[in-house]
């Protein structure tokens, strides 16, 4: 039964041109990421092996050499197309990192929250409440601020920002679970707590997160992208999709949008199509959202 | 022989916003090895309670203000929860109502099996298969290696109510306590269930507490019963002596209510009004509004009279009529 409506939920996805094209791009964009360094004619963290005659040339052109620039070069005259290759998988990188990580601390927090229940309970949920009231970029920006600039920092901002969302949606979730009998049973038969909450709690708790674990992956590349332009995410060595953005933001008035805009393009696409798998995503496993 | 389980005045009270709730209040009974007792009551009266209070399962806000309950001797009231962790699942199990979700969709036969075992004894993972597997086969399952295999959604409700009981069986339990569980299945499944209970719990010497709203089930299974009404127990007995003349008139409008052959096509008698509220119950017998026995004596809450050697009854008028009396 759960094969078969694992398939009736393939299939139904599969409905969705929108939804399938999405996907397609999704895992498009994943795999030029993954290859990056395959595929991009040029190391952009080599600075040896940049030419700096060649800055700011508009797409199309060749540089001294006769390098052929396809998305032109920024002002350190790197290549974009390799730039944006580069920063795409350290974009979709931190995303995916943030996420798991978020996802597993956020559906702990939420299970443990909803099966000890009482005082832990209720602090653990107003935490979640005052997260939650505050806006996200709000939070990341202060932590990051504070944490200053890094890989790592940045994935700590961002699941700070995030768990709150699994936490909650996991509580209420395990909330109807919890006072199911084979909760009862299992403290009946006196199962450690742990494996009360994480083998028989926790996974019937579930179901709910995977479209919002999606959207919130397009989240946090969308705010890590924020806080790269701000200057507070990512180093400078190392340019995400954001960071481009932001380093050819001063030429914009002079006529070289490319620097930004390609980079921009990327990081819309790459967002637009998670979003749009995570909503079918929702539709498809919400039987309420049905019609 | 010293009774396996008992318990005594056990008060069971949910501390809510809306005030006290006395689920259980003031429960007396209690049980020898191998031998069955029919728990009944309707909805409401507290059954379950005095069931998870055994179990010291009663989730908060509700907590045992009183009472005792000794299992073989033990004390089990005031015990903290990791010594209690002890007796549940090996000393004292418990079958619940819904086959259909006391066992977890997510996890496959086996697995709940030997984790169950696990959670007791320190056994090599074949060596706990091979005990499910036994178990399995025990309780009537055919292909039992087949079985343990499967997700409990793979199962019928019957197949899954054998498994729930293999599961409590797993450490041959002193008590198996039942909670209606065969309310959800069908008359010809039931009566199996029923069969295969009381076979394993005779055979093992284990003492099974039976807790149902069906008195016919009572009737063909218990030795003793005890009728719970409003969180106390207004009669108790050996089975043939409470159905064949009961002495309360709770009793014996429940017995009433039961549809026969006799009156087909009347109207079914029925005990008038609803059981009390559990959250303002009156002063004295909580029965008294319903019943038509009530005077002003009932304002004051009835003592409990032993009637005989094994009965007793909490009423002020009860029915003995005077070739019964002892």
């Amino acid at each position: 039964m759960s094969q078969t409506r694992f398939g009736r939920a393939t299939s139904e996805f599969c409905e969705s041109r929108a939804a399938l094209v999405a996907l397609a791009v999704t895992l498009l964009l994943v795999v030029l990421a993954i290859a990056a360094p395959l595929i991009a004619p040029q190391n952009p963290y080599d600075l040896a092996r940049l030419s700096i005659l060649d800055n700011n040339l508009a797409p199309g052109s060749r540089g001294v050499s006769g390098t052929f620039y396809a998305l032109g070069t920024d002002d350190q005259g790197r290549d974009m197309l390799s730039a944006i290759l580069y920063g795409l998988r350290l974009s979709l990188f931190v995303g995916v990192l943030a996420t798991c990580i978020a996802l597993v601390v956020g559906t702990s927090v939420g299970a443990i929250s909803a099966y000890v229940g009482g005082r832990l309970d209720a602090a653990l949920m107003r935490l979640v409440d005052v997260q939650l009231s505050f806006p996200a970029i709000l939070i990341a920006l202060i932590l990051a601020a504070v944490l200053g600039k890094g890989v790592d920092k940045v994935v700590i901002a961002l699941v700070s920002v995030q768990w709150a969302y699994y936490a909650r949606t996991v509580r209420s979730a395990a909330l109807v679970e919890r006072s199911r009998e084979y909760i009862a049973a299992a403290r009946g038969l006196a199962l450690p707590q742990s494996r009360i909450v994480f083998r028989h709690l926790l996974p019937n708790a579930f179901a709910p997160i995977p479209p919002i674990a999606t959207v919130q992956f397009a989240h946090a590349i969308g705010l890590e992208a924020t806080l790269s332009f701000l200057g507070v995410g990512v180093p400078i060595t190392e340019p995400s999709l954001g960071l481009l953005i932001a380093n050819g933001y001063r030429y914009m008035l002079s006529g070289d949008i490319w620097i930004s805009f390609f980079p921009g393009v990327a990081l819309l696409v790459v967002i637009l199509a998670v979003n749009v798998v995570g909503d079918r995503l929702r539709d498809v496993m919400n039987p309420r959202l049905r019609h | 022989m010293a009774p396996i389980l008992t318990v005594e005045n056990l008060k069971t009270y949910f501390f809510g916003r809306a005030g006290i709730v006395k689920a259980v209040d003031g429960v007396s009974f209690s049980i020898d090895s191998g031998k069955v007792l029919g728990l009944v009551g309707e909805s409401g009266s507290g059954k379950t309670v005095a069931a998870t209070s055994i179990l010291g399962l009663v989730d908060p806000p509700g907590r045992i203000v009183a009472g005792s309950i000794r299992l073989a001797g033990e004390e089990l009231v005031g015990l903290s929860d990791s010594a209690l962790r002890d007796y549940r699942g090996r000393r004292i199990a418990m079958v619940f109502q819904d086959p259909m979700t006391s066992l977890n969709p997510v996890l496959r036969i086996d697995t709940q099996m030997i984790e169950a075992i696990a959670a007791h004894e320190r056994v090599a993972q074949h060596v706990a298969r091979a005990r499910a597997r036994d178990a399995l086969a025990a309780v009537g399952i055919a292909s039992a290696e087949e079985r343990l295999s499967a997700y409990p959604h793979q199962l019928s409700g019957g197949m899954r109510q054998r498994v729930a009981i293999a599961i409590a069986l797993l450490h041959r339990p002193q008590l198996l306590i039942a909670d209606e569980p065969t309310t959800a299945l069908d008359v010809t499944i039931q009566s199996q269930i029923l069969a295969l209970v009381q076979r394993l719990c005779s055979d093992s010497g284990t003492a099974l507490i039976w807790i149902t709203h069906d008195l016919a089930v009572v009737a063909g299974l218990a030795d003793r019963v005890a009728v719970m009404y409003a969180g106390r127990i207004v009669e108790a007995g050996p089975v043939e002596d409470v159905f064949g003349r009961p002495l309360h008139p709770y009793t014996r409008g429940l017995i009433g209510s039961i549809p026969s052959r006799q009156q087909r096509g009347g109207l079914l008698r029925q005990i008038p009004g609803m059981p009390p509220s559990a959250a303002n119950r009156p002063a004295g017998c909580a029965f008294a509004p319903r019943c038509s026995r009530a005077d002003a004596a009932c304002a004051v809450d009835p003592p409990v009279v032993a009637h005989g050697a094994a009965r007793a009854t909490c009423c002020w008028h009860p029915h003995i009529e005077p070739e019964t009396v002892v």
